[in-house]
């Protein structure tokens, strides 16, 4: 593989595996902050949206401390025989599902907030255990906002670059990501080559809004005809 | 022994808001919980069902549904709850809501299947449907046929009709009546409509301000003439009775009841040998010391008067009399009682401006 398919195969394993468990971890965190009444909630939300507000290159410095060797969570994985964290792929996962998770958080928040406590009523005299309901019910209803939290966070984390500086630096194969990539080559003055992948990405990204726009402009049709 | 009927001794309270009922409903028919909005019939009905927290003691037909330190979760509890306002799920076809709770309920459990319900409540032609294109009729059908599909023992019904414009209620009430005649469970029915009541109700619960005011059978809570303030106003008896001739040259039909017979307009609906209730407002009953055939009221009918209450508004008294063994009740002026000199167990003669056909 050449070097350039390889930062973009690196980037996309990173963008599919994160959306995938921000998909996992989101989704509770959302249904508890559009559900509850508990006074943590505000604290919590306020934390859920905090990397959208700082620096990346804040952020990845407070997680590169807490992941080395010295810091806490490097402590333990050290222990538990995995190592530090920084500078691996590994790494990078952590430290992008942290980065990305207002980008699940929210638009799922959001549509769990609308759907009607009535319809989840109607499933329990219908015999639906809690998680039963959420199944059969929350999760059909709110299918438009869980496209949106999945396009969000693949491609808010595709675009990710200062947290992978400070934590992942440049290795290829391993944490060398595109826009890690671009970077690069405008520094050696490769012009050429960032223009492919800055270009590819531009191009990538806006189908991705296009086609996520689409659906859901269908999916909104398909609800307000009801 | 298994105690029968619904034992519920039910409280709980929010703002400014205390429901606190001790409550012994029959076990099967139709129970009517009555009353104006906000004297918590739903708050009851929700708490029946488990969707609302509340302390106390509830069982039906012997099984214990929340004691003192233990609640059944809603989904435990074999009810089946039709909502006020349209609840199916907007992701299913109507095939779809039906099977959402006959899948989930036990084989073992099922004693009422699709195609029964179909049939009761006329949904064959509506099967493959979204519920986007159901009229708001034919969406509490499917409601009420969901429902019934978890084959429950208890059938709480929450004014399922109150959302739907008239033309619907006439078209649903038939359905309602089938499934009351049909199902062998109780099924306890929150209304504000006087008709509605009239007409499914076998058992009747009127509440004011979180608290039971009267209860007991339909005939002889509705001829109670120290009306709960809910009713004052619309105070009527619900007289059973059977159409025994129809005379075709004035529209007229008579029908019998315990004690006499009325004559009342013949709309076409109702045969010879039809069992039918009457609906005989109070305010549609006046009191004369004697028989005088130059008027134009049809029905006379000579009563004893067995007591008397005044409303709670000033200048109105209730008074309720006998004919035969049938109760009815009058509403007048309390000059007019003065006037007259009504005394328990005097005998007048009742005139009856209306009658209508509530089944």
């Amino acid at each position: 593989m050449s070097p350039e398919w390889q930062t973009v195969w690196l980037t996309l394993k990173l963008a599919g595996i994160t959306t995938a468990l921000l998909m996992v971890i989101g989704t509770p965190i959302a249904w508890w902050l559009a559900r509850s009444d508990h006074w943590l909630r505000q604290p919590v939300a306020a934390v859920v949206a905090l990397p959208l507000v700082l620096p990346p290159t804040v952020l990845g410095f407070y997680l590169l401390l807490l992941m080395g060797p010295e810091g806490i969570v490097g402590t333990m994985t050290t222990t538990l025989g995995l190592g530090t964290l920084p500078f691996t792929f590994a790494g990078l996962v952590v430290a992008s599902v942290i980065y990305s998770l207002p980008f699940t958080v929210q638009p799922l928040q959001n549509v769990f907030a609308t759907v009607n406590e009535r319809m989840l009523e109607v499933a329990a005299t219908l015999r639906a255990s809690p998680l039963d309901r959420f199944f059969s019910v929350v999760i059909p209803l709110a299918r438009p906002g869980f496209l949106t939290a999945a396009v969000l966070t693949f491609a808010h984390t595709l675009g990710e670059f200062g947290v992978v500086l400070m934590i992942g630096g440049n290795i290829p194969g391993e944490t060398r990501v595109l826009s890690v990539a671009i970077y690069d080559h405008v520094e050696t003055l490769q012009y050429g080559k960032a223009h492919l992948l800055a270009g590819g990405m531009l191009v990538f990204s806006f189908i991705v809004l296009l086609t996520l726009y689409l659906i859901n402009g269908r999916l909104n049709n398909g609800n307000l005809k009801s | 022994m298994k105690a029968t009927g619904i034992l519920a001794r039910l409280s709980t309270g929010f703002e400014r808001f205390q429901l606190d009922v001790d409550l012994a409903l029959p076990g099967n028919g139709v129970t009517a919980l009555f009353g104006h909005s906000g004297c918590g019939k739903t708050t009851l009905l929700r708490c029946i069902a488990g969707l609302q927290d509340c302390d106390g003691q509830l069982s039906v037909n012997g099984d214990v549904w929340q004691a003192d330190n233990s609640r059944l979760p809603v989904h435990k509890r074999p009810l089946a709850y039709v909502f006020q306002e349209t609840s199916l799920f907007p992701h299913l076809s109507v095939s779809g809501n039906l099977n959402f709770g006959y899948r989930r309920t036990p084989s073992a459990q099922r004693r009422i299947h699709p195609q029964q319900v179909i049939d009761w409540l006329g949904l064959s032609h509506l099967l493959d449907r979204r519920p986007e294109r159901l009229s708001g009729g034919e969406r509490q059908r499917v409601a009420i046929a969901r429902a019934l599909l978890t084959s429950p023992r208890l059938l709480l019904m929450d004014e399922p009709l109150s959302a739907l414009d008239q033309t619907s209620k006439r078209d649903i009430l038939p359905y309602l009546e089938t499934l009351r005649d049909t199902l062998d469970i109780p099924i306890v029915y929150v209304s504000h409509s006087a008709t509605e009541v009239a007409r499914l109700a076998d058992y009747i619960v009127m509440m004011d301000q979180g608290r039971v005011v009267a209860e007991g059978g339909l005939q002889e809570t509705l001829a109670r003439p120290d009306q709960p303030f809910a009713l004052e106003e619309d105070a009527a008896v619900i007289v059973p009775a059977v159409i025994r001739e129809r005379d075709s040259q004035w529209h007229l039909c008579r029908a019998e009841f315990d004690g006499g017979s009325l004559w009342l307009r013949d709309d076409g609906q109702a045969e010879p040998g039809n069992r039918v209730r009457l609906q005989i407002p109070a305010r549609d009953v006046s009191i004369a010391l004697a028989a005088n055939h130059d008027q134009s009221t049809q029905n006379l009918l000579p009563a004893r008067v067995m007591d008397m209450a005044a409303e709670q508004r000033p200048g109105m008294t209730t008074v309720r009399l006998q004919v035969g063994e049938t109760s009815f009740l009058s509403r007048i002026t309390s000059r007019s009682a003065h006037q007259l000199g009504l005394s328990p167990g005097m005998k007048v003669c009742l005139q009856i401006k209306s009658v209508a056909i509530v089944e």
